[in-house]
């Protein structure tokens, strides 16, 4: 695999990832995300209706926690998790934990960390983590990891160490057991920055890191309750010690802003989790990204008038990081009394499926029945919506608009 | 003394169904109905989409799986979203974007289901909704008025319906006075061109109330009849016995409607009895229970032996969840809260049903029904002289042997 960077503009990267996946000849554009999934599937969706989706990412995201509870199942299958959950001809890139569902901390040891599935807590030491992700397969994997440094209130600058130790530990452990599998060669390891909130912690993980022959490199411990805001000092800092040639990604980052603060650190890769949680309250993602629209129609259209916008702020929780399940100034609350009669589409103009062929009046009779259709309509349009945001950061970075993108967002967010 | 109607009916009743083929031995018909929205092939099974959806799937997939005709139901979109809202959105095609045929049950039903929230006067019935506390009646005139703002294309009469557990005289009371609902429902239809109201032959389990229920509906001037008050908990040899005493007297020229028979041998035999649709929310409501229909009955997927089966549902199906997936996979999602494994589920169902439906229109297109059914119950009992008694009764009554 090779990234190839078309330019850098103020700590932007914008490039192809190229010589992708098994046979080698796929192409992954960045800054972009990858698609979220639950057990193996996109939520909600069939194979059907995630393809009637326009710009799904040609890689996707499976979490450990989901799937090891089931590598015996797999073992016995032979033929990877890719083909075992219908998706054979997708990337697929294979994390330790759900970004959704925050797992129990204190579990991780120096020689194992646990992740929940269905059927409980599955404990891994190094050698059962990689003979896991030999039954799985997948293009590439995060490595076992200490990620519980910012778990507590406080980090302590010990917590950070060991955190920083275990993960250099465990990634030299099933670097080892990797050249001992040549399947497990076929899969490329994606080396995890720990660290806490510690700067010389971070700096450390980063340089260490670097020096082993990771394929990319995830950086953890930048989501949570404190604000993103806190920790993007820390991010620069880190990304800076990185391999310019090598990709980064993050975790636990999904809604625009932060995308934003996050790719002017220099990270290339997020999750697609944020259009889940808004599937989830019921919610459609609405703000523009439309940097070159015709002045003052676009907001007024997408997120009604500008009172609205103003009762939305005052009504609004403070700025957290990805995980809060708060209605966002992104999105639209279907559920409210307001759209019961509103024959527009989700939002104007929008090719999706759910925009062309249903209106907000449906969406809310639907929220309002409690049917499972609303789940499949909203996804389908929150995912186009998301991946059109990342196509449109691209676009930006290509014509040098990426500051004019950012004050759009920006606008949108409070 | 009145005039004998003759089962071919009377001269101006529209004629909405064309009959294609008929079964020698047996009263089985294929047809094709002409309605509003586009033809529909019969013998026809009308997956159920109660509240202006068909649960968890989207219209162009139902459309992609050869669905040409499913149901919504009056008394739940009376009260959400309301007839008013969905006059405004173009009726209920436009509301739910369905291109093809609707057909909308007019609340009767719901008189036994939620009998603990209603009161049966000769006015109509008097629901307590359950949302707000509200009253809402339901009368013969208020269900045909909310039907004709839905705009579907086959509406069915409010009748007076009674659980078929019920014996006594409110049988014969609920019989009568659904004749006279289906006058008023027929006086109160302001779109008999656009709209095809169907009336609903009533009379419980007793022979002589059938009997005269069919005699005098099928006075009436209506493009359709359906035979209601089974399939509750009535014992499938009174159930048998109904349905063929109402075919035996039901214009053959109009189609007959069974409402809610859709377990796969019931359709297969009151085929055989003369239906020509049904209707059943079992499909789509056991596959959200992880349960996939196969010839040999069914899969209960989340159960621990399909968890390393990696073969498909039905290696013959052709739906989407079969091409793509294994029955472990479906195990291993149906475990998780991902709802997708109920739409999969949902998706091979009604595929299962539609594609039953059409081997069965083929075989009375091709003559050969009677081995069809032999076959069919073969596959389903491990030999045809295994199928239920009852089954066996209800072909033999129509000249069908099996074994």
């Amino acid at each position: 695999m090779k990234l190839s960077l078309t330019k850098v503009v103020n700590g932007c990267r914008l490039g192809k990832i190229k010589n992708l996946g098994k046979t080698g000849d796929c192409t992954m554009d960045i800054p972009g995300c990858l698609l979220y999934t639950k057990t193996g599937s996109a939520p909600h969706l069939t194979h059907h209706t995630l393809h009637k989706i326009h710009g799904v990412p040609a890689m996707a995201q499976l979490t450990l926690s989901a799937l090891a509870e089931h590598h015996e199942v797999l073992a016995e299958y032979k033929e990877g998790v890719g083909k075992f959950i219908g998706m054979p001809e997708s990337l697929l890139y294979c994390s330790l934990h759900d970004p959704v569902s925050p797992c129990p901390a204190g579990y991780v040891t120096n020689k194992s960390v646990s992740v929940w599935g269905v059927g409980g807590r599955v404990e891994m030491t190094a050698s059962k983590f990689m003979a896991i992700q030999q039954v799985l397969q997948p293009d590439w994997f995060q490595c076992l990891s200490d990620g519980e440094a910012t778990c507590d209130e406080a980090t302590s600058i010990k917590r950070a160490r060991k955190s920083v130790d275990r993960s250099l530990l465990f990634l030299d452990n099933c670097l080892k057991l990797q050249e001992e599998s040549e399947v497990l060669q076929k899969s490329v390891i994606i080396g995890v920055i720990e660290g806490g909130d510690v700067m010389e912690e971070r700096l450390r993980s980063a340089r260490e890191t670097a020096k082993r022959p990771v394929g990319g490199f995830l950086l953890d411990g930048f989501q949570g309750t404190a604000t993103l805001e806190t920790r993007l000092h820390l991010l620069s800092s880190v990304t800076a010690e990185l391999p310019e040639h090598k990709p980064r990604l993050i975790c636990g980052v999904s809604q625009p802003d932060e995308v934003l603060e996050c790719i002017e650190r220099g990270v290339d890769l997020f999750e697609s989790f944020f259009p889940y949680l808004a599937t989830e309250r019921g919610c459609a993602l609405t703000f523009s990204f439309d940097y070159q629209p015709i002045p003052e129609e676009t907001l007024l259209q997408q997120n009604g008038t500008e009172e609205e916008v103003k009762y939305v702020d005052q009504t609004k929780k403070s700025k957290t990081t990805s995980c809060n399940q708060e209605i966002t100034s992104f999105e639209i609350n279907l559920k409210e009394k307001k759209y019961q009669e509103d024959f527009d589409p989700l939002v104007r103009e929008c090719p999706c499926y759910c925009c062309k062929n249903h209106t907000r009046a449906y969406i809310h009779h639907l929220l309002v029945t409690n049917e499972l259709l609303a789940g499949v309509l909203l996804m389908m349009h929150n995912f186009e919506h998301y991946f059109g945001f990342f196509q449109a950061i691209r676009e930006a970075l290509k014509s040098d608009r990426l500051a004019q993108l950012k004050e759009l967002i920006h606008r949108q967010a409070s | 003394m009145a005039a004998v109607v003759s089962p071919t009916s009377l001269e101006s009743a529209p004629r909405i169904m064309r009959l294609v083929a008929e079964c020698s031995r047996s009263r089985a018909r294929a047809g094709e109905l002409r309605l509003p929205h586009g033809p529909v092939a019969t013998p026809v099974f009308m997956p159920v989409g109660t509240q202006a959806t068909m649960k968890g799937i989207t219209a162009e997939q139902l459309d992609a799986l050869g669905c040409r005709i499913c149901l919504g139901n009056t008394y739940h979109l009376g009260l959400r979203p309301g007839p008013e809202l969905i006059q405004k959105a173009r009726g209920l095609h436009g509301f739910m974007n369905w291109p093809h045929n609707l057909l909308t049950d007019s609340g009767g039903f719901q008189m036994v289901s939620l009998v603990s929230l209603s009161e049966v006067t000769e006015e109509g019935v008097r629901f307590r909704s359950p949302y707000d506390g509200d009253e809402t009646l339901l009368s013969p005139e208020r269900s045909v008025e909310i039907q004709n703002a839905l705009g579907s294309d086959i509406i069915m009469q409010l009748d007076d319906v009674v659980s078929s557990t019920v014996t006594g005289p409110r049988v014969e009371e609920a019989m009568y006075r659904s004749i006279r609902w289906l006058d008023r429902c027929i006086a109160a239809h302001q779109r008999p061109d656009k709209q095809n109201l169907f009336a609903i032959i009533q009379g419980g389990l007793d022979a002589d109330l059938r009997a005269t229920c069919l005699e005098e509906m099928t006075k009436r001037d209506v493009p359709g009849f359906a035979i209601g008050g089974l399939s509750g908990g009535e014992s499938k040899g009174q159930f048998w016995r109904m349905v063929a005493l109402s075919t035996s007297r039901l214009p053959k020229d109009k189609p007959r409607y069974l409402m809610g028979v859709g377990y796969a041998t019931d359709l297969v035999v009151c085929v055989a009895l003369g239906c020509d649709m049904f209707d059943c929310v079992f499909p789509t409501r056991t596959a959200r229970f992880g349960s996939a229909l196969v010839p040999t009955g069914n899969l209960q997927l989340k159960k621990k032996q399909y968890e390393k089966d990696f073969r498909p549902i039905d290696a013959e199906c052709a739906c989407p969840t079969c091409q793509k997936h294994s029955r472990a996979f479906l195990h291993t999602l149906l475990h998780s809260d991902n709802t997708a494994a109920l739409h999969h589920l949902t998706v091979h169902n009604i595929a299962y049903q539609l594609r039953l439906m059409s081997a069965v229109r083929a075989s009375i297109v091709e003559k050969r029904f009677p081995d069809f059914v032999r076959d069919f119950m073969g596959t389903m009992y491990g030999d045809p002289t295994l199928c239920p008694s009852w089954a066996t009764e209800a072909l033999a009554s129509v000249g069908i042997t099996l074994g």
